[in-house]
């Protein structure tokens, strides 16, 4: 019996968790696609709030956006120890992705004090709601993406995880490099695209 | 059968050292992107921009999620959901004159 709930492999050998985790990063595709549409759609509407060009601090979101793009490459370290079955190095990458995943966020937070700060609440106008629903949701994924990593952290110290124990750091890294391209996205079109 | 390099690879991935070039590609890119803040490209601006976050996308999606190297369903999986919402939200902004300000 635990042996065919840890099978995965369908019957044409591709992983059915695998194949399950491509479907949902396709899905969510059109979560973030809807998001990016409305800022889009919205980001010139200030109704007398502070208009992007007046609030945003690129030096400072560059730095966070270069601390996300090299989390990417601390996870697919991770990913590549765990194909090794090298545990110690896997949860050392893995923990360092979750706390450069944690500066991120910690930027995100610093980031909309300031902006609250200079007058843009969330109902301040049409810019500011989209921009923090898109942003949000994005620094949401971020933080269950730092839940899952160090979850996956305490569970390898344990031994004790279900199935392939390479397959689950890589359907975590996975997850983790898709917020990351949504991030390349968001700091394109939202920062550096003037309005 | 087996060499170093052999050995640090994946099943189907790339070496550590390659991940490592690759993410040096990408700060790169990502400088080059910030430095369109600050100096004046231009017409080429916009363009400039957009082919730099879509090679950012792409080479993050094929090399560090291994796109590249996986079976090709993953790969329709993922470009199908990302060509619908493309093709559904690009609609979308056009029904509201977006692209003709």
């Amino acid at each position: 019996m635990t042996d065919v709930a840890h099978d995965h492999a369908s019957s044409t050998g591709i992983s059915n968790v695998k194949l399950g985790m491509w479907a949902f990063l396709g899905s969510e595709c059109l979560l973030f696609g809807g998001l990016i549409s409305t800022y889009m759609l919205y980001r010139g509407r200030v109704s007398g709030g502070p208009r992007p060009s007046q609030i945003f601090d690129i030096p400072f979101t560059s730095v966070s956006s270069f601390v996300l793009l090299m989390s990417s490459l601390t996870m697919v370290l991770a990913v590549s120890a765990a194909h090794k079955e090298d545990d110690r190095k896997t949860n050392l990458w893995l923990t360092v992705t979750a706390l450069l995943g944690a500066t991120f966020v910690g930027g995100q937070v610093y980031e909309f004090t300031a902006f609250y700060k200079e007058g843009l609440g969330f109902s301040t106008s049409l810019f500011g709601s989209s921009f923090y629903t898109l942003t949000g949701f994005h620094g949401v994924h971020v933080t269950v993406g730092i839940i899952m990593l160090m979850s996956l952290v305490g569970i390898l110290k344990r031994s004790s995880v279900p199935g392939k124990k390479a397959e689950v750091v890589e359907m975590i890294g996975l997850y983790w490099h898709f917020v990351d391209i949504v991030w390349i996205i968001i700091f394109t079109l939202v920062y550096l695209i003037p309005v | 059968m087996t060499t170093n390099t052999a050995e640090t690879k994946q099943e189907h991935g790339m070496s550590d050292a390659g991940y490592i070039r690759i993410a040096i590609i990408l700060a790169a890119i990502t400088g080059l992107e910030v430095s369109t803040y600050y100096v004046d490209f231009g017409v080429l601006f916009l363009p400039a921009l957009l082919i730099m976050m879509v090679i950012k996308f792409v080479m993050v999606v094929s090399y560090f999620m291994h796109l590249k190297f996986d079976n090709k369903i993953f790969s329709f999986l993922f470009y199908a959901g990302l060509v619908l919402a493309v093709g559904v939200y690009a609609a979308f902004l056009a029904t509201f004159k977006f692209f003709i300000q």
